[in-house]
């Protein structure tokens, strides 16, 4: 045994990769609950390749067969109906973990430096998963499927002058068809895929470079004995390689509950008007896309247009993005973790949950005047929480941070 | 044999050279990749003009045809419906009623101002289903004074059912919806009395 590894590493780095990675990795000891997020984003992950690609070996990319193919795989496909299941919920199941993952970033402040990067490639991450989703849901080629399509590609062709032709490029066609479909699968299957692995491996660079951060905000780094070792730190391997394993024995235990007793949650996860074929002719009376995009759809209604073009609100909803990518710079406070942060800070963070949330809902529901008037409130309120951050971040008395971890 | 010394600025040059070289090739190798991305050549030649029957078509009745894979509506609007076009408690509603604005650019130029279709023609309407806001068909709401689109002010148009924007009987959009601009109206033409040709402007007489 102890020759073929030798054997190997004389050949391929595999006990320096694995003890730098693993089992000499040292972690923060007081990880809780919000520190499963980032090992069960990579579950998703796992999840949606291998789902995605049996699916791929039933599914037509083709505007005539899409849907009758989609129904196939329901159907006539041996356990076709699990594939696919766990690829539709997958995807829901990825954006909740992926929220949560971005939230504990706000709650203990691990985009603060030295965390910058990991943050930026996280966003990224952010943004490409959410253009795969996009992708996948169009794919099956109902109504929703193609009005949701309709309005997302509508969005380009609102940019000045070039919008017209932009479209028509993007489209390989004068209207949506055959053709974005077509593409749409390929970059659905190869192509995101292939810039998310290469994000997600940058990603885990980041963060074995810096090393995580924890519910106290400390760095644990700078507090090491006489080996080098931190002395708040505790091997990944074996300590969260197990603890990891409890969570996503928890989360599948979810997960497995909402694939076999409601895989389309009722609307959620799969809307009712995409189990109607796709009708060119005929917009469905309510359209709103899948729940984990539409607080920025929100944010992109409740602008309303000006100099006769939509483009302001697609400006609007990029900057709704864009912004995150700010918020390590945005960000004053001496301290990261909301433990030791002022109470303003609390109160802040609070509202601006309520507010995302909202513009969530709101998303998805019909445009009413009230409705209308609500996302444009927590629209500016979206807004003011990275707008004032500076501000806010620099007032108000934070709590001490002890010297070690609490825990 | 002298000796050798490094000449950093010809290997900066070089580098530099080179990389612009590179470049310039990767800008050339791009070009036909997102090329493929236009609209192909049986896709522009599927783009002809579409021929439709209007003799069986009657007053409030709305057909929709395909042309450019886009829906176009072509419906018969009664005397009221016209007279209501042309009424000023429906033209204050409306954010360009004259097509003057931002929707100079929305309609041929040889249709009527308010009606929006061809001289002595006017009460076939024939507009781009397709809402100038985010690209949603919006649906057919003929009968004036509909309770759920603003009861007495409403005059019969249609509604887009994505983000609420309201156009009349002639495609003109409210104001204060999200659409920037009136619906489009295609070119067509008569080429007899019962049938329209989408995509052709009318022959010059």
């Amino acid at each position: 045994m102890k020759n073929k590894q030798s054997w190997i590493d004389q050949r391929f780095p595999l006990t320096k990769v694995w003890n730098e990675h693993l089992a000499e990795y040292y972690t923060p000891r007081n990880f809780n609950f919000w520190y499963f997020f980032g090992s069960l984003a990579i579950l998703m992950l796992v999840m949606q390749f291998v789902t995605g690609i049996f699916l791929t070996m039933h599914f037509k990319p083709d505007s005539a067969n899409a849907f009758a193919s989609v129904e196939y795989i329901m159907r006539d496909v041996e356990w076709g109906w699990l594939v696919r299941y766990l690829h539709s919920v997958g995807a829901s199941a990825f954006f909740v973990v992926i929220y949560l993952h971005m939230y504990r970033g706000l709650l203990y402040g691990s985009y603060k430096g030295p965390r910058e990067l990991l943050w930026i490639l996280g966003m990224l991450l952010y943004i490409v998963l959410m253009a795969e989703a996009f992708m996948g849901y169009v794919l099956p080629w109902g109504q929703m499927s193609f009005w949701g399509a309709q309005v997302i590609i509508s969005l380009f062709g609102s940019v000045p002058v070039i919008g017209p032709d932009l479209l028509v490029w993007i489209l390989g066609d004068y209207a949506l068809g055959d053709a974005a479909l077509n593409r749409f699968f390929s970059l659905h299957v190869i192509a995101l895929p292939l810039i998310l692995v290469v994000l997600v491996f940058l990603h885990l660079v980041a963060l074995h470079a810096v090393g995580s951060n924890n519910p106290d905000g400390i760095e644990i780094k700078k507090n090491k004995d006489k080996d080098g070792i931190p002395k708040d730190g505790i091997p990944f391997h074996p300590y969260f390689t197990v603890k990891d394993t409890m969570g996503v024995v928890a989360f599948l235990w979810i997960f497995c509950a909402v694939v076999f007793y409601a895989p389309g949650l009722n609307g959620y996860f799969l809307e009712h008007a995409n189990f109607i074929e796709a009708n060119p002719l005929q917009t469905p009376e309510h359209i709103a896309p899948l729940w984990y995009l539409t607080p920025f759809y929100s944010v992109l209604r409740a602008v309303p247009p000006m100099f006769g073009s939509q483009f302001p609100g697609v400006l609007a909803m990029g900057a709704s993005l864009l912004i995150l990518f700010f918020l390590p710079w945005l960000d004053r406070s001496p301290v990261k973790s909301i433990r030791y942060r002022s109470p303003i800070y609390k109160w802040v963070l609070g509202v601006f949950v309520v507010s995302f949330v909202m513009l969530g809902w709101l998303g998805m529901q019909p445009v009413t005047p009230l409705n209308a008037f609500l996302a444009r409130v927590f629209t500016v309120l979206y807004f003011a929480f990275f707008i004032l951050m500076p501000w806010y971040t620099s007032v108000g008395k934070t709590k001490e941070v002890p010297e070690r971890l609490t825990e | 044999m002298p000796e050798q010394t490094i000449d950093l600025k010809k290997r900066r040059f070089l580098t530099q050279a080179t990389s612009v070289v590179g470049a310039v090739g990767v800008g050339f190798v791009a070009w036909p990749f997102l090329s493929t991305w236009k609209p192909s050549a049986r896709t522009r030649a599927a783009g002809a003009p579409v021929d439709v029957d209007i003799s069986k078509l009657q007053t409030g009745q709305l057909v929709r045809v395909l042309w450019r894979k886009k829906p176009v509506w072509i419906f018969k609007r009664s005397a009221e419906a016209l007279a209501a076009l042309e009424s000023d408690t429906l033209i204050k509603n409306l954010s360009d009623p004259d097509g003057s604005g931002y929707s100079k650019n929305q309609q041929p130029k040889y249709v009527t101002t308010s009606y929006r279709s061809i001289k002595n023609r006017e009460e076939v309407g024939v507009i781009v289903g397709v809402c100038t806001h985010l690209g949603c068909s919006p649906t057919y709401r003929p009968e004036p004074g509909a309770a759920d689109l603003g009861g007495d002010s409403w005059k019969g148009g249609f509604y887009c059912p994505c983000h609420g924007s309201k156009f009349d009987l002639a495609g003109r959009v409210y104001a204060g919806a999200p659409a920037p601009t009136n619906l489009v109206i295609p070119p067509y033409r008569y080429v007899s009395d019962t049938l329209i040709r989408i995509g052709v402007d009318p022959e010059i007489s």
